[in-house]
Parts: structure tokens; C-alpha cells; sequence
């Protein structure tokens, strides 16, 4: 059933990586704000906001980021197949449609994973010496949350009109969403109303869970957000595959 | 009796109130280069698309290779090849990726990928990214992916359209060459003389109709029988006589040329009188219709319009 998609999947790989623009854009520009930012807190962690911040916020805003350029860049990609009449072609062959599309999933998640390990790596002593992040479960919940918000993506991409305006739309629709999400400021601290909002939106639940997971907390006590997530990615699949136009 | 591998019969589509095909009926030989040709817009590419199980027709029934193309769409695929219309691949795909991809889409066994791009003269593009090759390299690669699996039907789609003519006589070549392999094309065009020399047979589409199908010499013959002959001749006068022969319509005269406009065996008995009255010919051009004028008869209008 999936046949060509490991086949495909690596030369997406490589042609994402033959565009210079598209690769430093996804990858290196989140990992330099994460170093930057990092070396600006990092000379004053005296203040304690400062410093709770260096241990869970920016980590885990540099992640939200990786993961929002990530569906960004699923948005365009699929939008600029579509328009090129790339999707159709293959769709023309004996490949599955959701052999297509896992095909870019599986793109989106390495890239994901790469970007984080690139983290880790390059910003390894701006992460407070204190705190010892749970790598494997936090590898897993930032899958789980990447998974959850890039079938947004594919939402997005069955309703933007031209490949021109994926960008802009995608971006639109997620960085407000960041906004809500309780990454800059905690949920419990917004108006009712706008918490209310903020919890009917899945990247509040990624938050949720990555920052939980980064400071140690047992999954048990993020089950709700796993739950949540889940339930989005079915939702928004669901509804992709009823809207999604292949050209 | 020749084995049919495409049945079309009353196919219909339309997309909202538009309907791209009203009704489509034909089969297809075991063998042969069939063209669907009409201008652009009378539902070619819809009809083809349906063929290939791209679309779901709205009526009517199609058969390819004795399967249904909708629903048997994946069966069908491993033994068919198609090229689409203004498809496009990845940007920086190369093109022995892009072979080699295709190679791993189809169940059955797929033929060499780099003897095909050597038969298509793509080698030395090998490692070329696809948006770096010229017009005619794209629809050879496009060829080269609609042949990896040895179709028994190969599908091409406005092959030639945007190609200078010397592409074009190139990919003219190769499409005969899957014909002498034994293959059915089955192929749109909206150039009658691509038609003309490439096709054995062509089915005339207009406003999601089929109006005529037939070999181009038959359909020529059939509706077009006129022919006309230019000659120069040192003394004019002959015009009388070539009044008297049968079928001549009319002959005019324009200064030392004439002009005789019939049917039947016109050349034959022009040239008859020209050496029995010994007459000097300087200039001497028989002008048959073509596909063309075939479609101008039957629409009433130019196919380029």
C-alpha cells in the first residue's frame, strides 16, 4: 500500500534540501534565534522571571517555532505541487494519494527532529545546568504535537486559492494561535473569554504538553493534552480529505 | 478482426453547469495511434481524463483493458502510461530521480530507466534538475515516465503543444516508435497536422461532441473531395477544355495561371489534356484539402479560432 513512499520521501528530502532558502529558513533560522536569545538571557539569569524563562519558555517557544515554519512550509509545498500540477501527475501513477502526502508528513517530521537535535546541540549551555530535559519524551511530544498541527496545514492547504497566498494565509491562521497558546503568558492568566478561546485551539494544548514534559512532568498529568491533540489531528484530517482538491 | 483495448459509450461530464463532454462514444484498436483532435476546449483532455480513471464520468460506460478505469484505477495504472497536459514535476527533481521514482510505483517488472533515457536522448541530462531542461527535454522526460512501466496503452495529452518544429518532429518520431512496439497511443492534439501524419485513425471533437471518426485520408475523402490543380501554362486558352472534364466545378484564370477546382480523377485527366495539346507548363501544384478543411466543412468555423 505504500509502496514508493520511502523512495519518495527521500527524494523530497533531497530536493527540499537543494533549496538553500527553504532550508535555512526551516532549520538554521529557528536554532539561531534559540542561540541568540539563549546568550542574551544566559548573561542575566540573576532576575528569577529571566531565569524561569531560560529554563521552560524559550526552549519551548524556539520548538512552537520550528513546528509553526514546518506546517508553514507544508502549506506552501503542497499548495506549489498542486498549482505546478505536480499532485496530479503522481496521482496519475499507482501512488496512493496518502502515500503523497504521508510522504511530506514524514519530510515535515524529520525536519522537525532535525531542527530540535540542532538545538540541543548548538544551545547546549544556555540550557540552565539545573535542568535536565526528558529527551525521548520530549522528542515524543513534540512528534505528537508536529503530527496534531500539521494536519491544520493540510486544511489550510485544501482551501487556499493560489500557492501565492499559502504563506501569508497559513501564517495568518497559526501565529495568533501562538499567541493564545499560553507560550508568551499562561493560559490561567487571560480574561475568561479569551481563555476559553485559547482552549479551543490545539496549539494551547501543544504548549501545554511540551512545556510540561520539558520540566519533567509524568505524562499521566499532560493525558488531556494528548487527548486533545489527537482529537484535533482526527478532526482536521477528517475534514481535509473531505475538501482536499488535488489540482 | 482487430481487438478493441478502449470502449467509450455515452460517456458524459460536466462541471457544474458546464458540460465538458455532452456524449462520447468510440473504441479504440489494439495497436494503432488513435487521435482525439478538436480545438481547445471541446473536452479532449475531460475525455481522457476519464479514460484514465482521473474523473468519474457523470454517464455512460468506459472500458480499458477489459477494467473499469474508476474503479479499478490501480490495476489499470500498472499497465498504462500517461502524460498530462502542462504537468509539471518537482523543481529540483533530476531527471534520474524522477525515472528511478517512477521505476518504484508499479508492481509488474519496469523497463531499463536508463536505456529509455538514452533511446529518449535525455543522457547527457541525467543529473539535471528538471526546471533546467528546455521545452522538448520535459516532454521527453514526460514520455520517458509514461513508458517505464511498458504500458499496452500509452496516454499523451497535447504532446507537442509549445514545441518549436523540430521538437516536435523529434517527439513525432518517438511516438511512432511505441506504435512499432506494439503499443496503443492513444493522444489529443489540436494541430491537424500532427494528426495527419501521426495518427492511423482520429475521432473530430467539438463542444463535447465526436463528429466524425475515421482514418484522416477517409475523412478527407469523405468530406472534402474536392482538389484543385495550379498550373502555368504558356497559352491560357486551354482553359476551355478543362471546362469539359468531368467533376471540374470551375476553372479560373488569372493572367498565365489557371486555377480548376473539382472531384474524381482530376490530376489524372489535367495532365491528359496538358500533353495531348502539348501545352508548355511552367508551373504546375495540386492542392489537396487536408484534416483542416475537413474541420471548417463539419464546424463551420477554423479550428484555431
Amino acid at each position: 500500500m505504500l509502496r514508493g513512499l520511502a523512495k519518495l520521501t527521500w527524494i523530497e528530502i533531497k530536493i527540499f534540501l537543494r533549496e538553500p532558502l527553504g532550508a535555512i529558513g526551516t532549520i538554521v533560522v529557528p536554532v539561531l534565534v534559540f542561540i541568540v536569545a539563549g546568550r542574551a538571557i544566559s548573561s542575566k539569569t540573576q532576575t528569577p522571571s529571566m531565569s524561569s524563562f531560560a529554563r521552560v519558555g524559550l526552549p519551548v517557544m524556539v520548538t512552537i517555532l520550528i513546528v509553526i515554519s514546518t506546517v508553514l512550509s507544508l502549506v506552501t509545498i503542497i499548495s506549489i505541487y498542486r498549482e505546478g500540477g505536480i499532485l496530479k501527475r503522481l496521482r496519475a501513477t499507482p501512488l496512493r494519494p496518502q502515500t503523497i502526502l504521508s510522504a511530506h508528513v514524514l519530510v515535515k517530521l524529520l525536519l522537525t527532529a532535525a531542527s530540535l537535535l540542532l538545538m540541543f546541540l548548538a544551545g547546549r549551555r544556555y540550557i540552565p545546568p539545573d535542568v535536565h530535559p526528558p529527551i525521548a519524551s520530549f522528542v515524543l511530544a513534540l512528534a505528537i504535537s508536529t503530527w496534531s498541527l500539521l494536519s491544520i496545514g493540510f486544511v489550510i492547504a485544501s482551501i487556499v486559492p493560489t500557492a501565492r497566498f499559502a504563506q501569508p494565509i497559513a501564517a495568518v491562521v497559526l501565529y495568533p494561535m501562538a499567541a493564545l497558546s499560553g507560550l508568551f503568558a499562561p493560559v490561567a492568566s487571560f480574561p475568561p473569554a479569551i481563555r476559553a478561546l485559547a482552549h479551543t485551539l490545539p496549539m494551547t494544548y501543544a504548549v501545554s504538553l511540551l512545556q510540561g514534559i520539558w520540566v519533567g512532568d509524568p505524562w499521566s498529568a499532560h493525558l488531556g493534552d494528548v487527548a486533545a491533540l489527537i482529537a484535533f489531528f482526527l478532526l482536521f484530517t477528517a475534514l481535509s480529505v473531505k475538501i482536499f482538491r488535488w489540482e | 478482426m482487430m481487438r478493441s483495448v478502449i470502449q467509450v459509450s455515452g460517456v458524459r461530464k460536466s462541471y457544474g453547469s458546464t458540460v465538458a463532454v455532452a456524449e462520447a462514444s468510440f473504441a479504440v484498436n489494439e495497436g494503432e495511434i488513435f487521435g482525439l483532435i478538436g480545438p481547445n476546449g471541446a473536452g479532449k483532455t475531460t475525455t481522457m481524463e476519464c479514460i484514465e480513471g482521473l474523473r468519474k464520468p457523470d454517464r455512460g460506460s468506459i472500458v480499458v483493458l477489459g477494467l473499469d478505469p474508476f474503479r479499478e484505477v490501480y490495476q489499470l495504472q500498472n499497465r498504462i502510461g500517461v502524460q498530462l497536459q502542462q504537468a509539471q514535476l518537482q523543481k529540483r527533481i533530476k531527471v534520474w530521480e524522477a525515472v528511478d521514482l517512477w521505476a518504484s510505483l508499479y508492481q509488474k517488472k519496469t523497463v531499463d530507466g536508463d536505456r529509455l533515457l538514452d533511446q529518449l536522448g535525455l543522457t547527457d541530462k541525467r543529473n539535471a534538475w528538471f526546471m533546467n531542461l528546455s521545452g522538448g527535454q520535459k516532454q521527453r522526460l514526460f514520455i520517458a515516465l509514461a513508458l517505464i512501466n511498458d504500458p499496452e496503452v500509452v496516454f499523451l495529452d497535447e504532446l507537442t503543444t509549445g514545441l518549436d518544429p523540430q521538437s516536435r518532429r523529434a517527439i513525432w518520431d518517438l511516438v511512432r516508435g511505441i506504435r512499432e512496439r506494439g503499443k496503443t497511443v492513444f493522444l489529443t492534439t489540436h494541430l491537424m497536422e500532427e494528426a495527419e501524419r501521426l495518427c492511423d485513425r482520429v475521432a473530430i471533437m467539438e463542444h463535447g461532441r465526436i463528429i466524425d471518426i475515421d482514418t484522416p485520408a477517409n475523412l478527407v475523402f469523405r468530406h472534402c473531395p474536392e482538389r484543385s490543380v495550379v498550373l502555368e501554362v504558356s497559352n491560357p486558352s486551354i482553359a476551355d477544355r478543362f471546362k469539359m472534364i468531368q467533376g471540374v466545378e470551375s476553372v479560373e484564370r488569372n493572367g498565365n495561371q489557371l486555377t480548376i477546382l473539382g472531384r474524381g480523377d482530376l490530376v489524372t485527366e489535367v495532365i491528359h489534356c496538358l500533353s495531348e495539346d502539348r501545352v508548355r507548363v511552367t508551373d504546375f501544384r495540386v492542392i489537396l484539402p487536408n484534416l483542416e478543411d475537413v474541420f471548417l466543412k463539419l464546424t463551420g468555423r477554423s479550428i484555431r479560432e
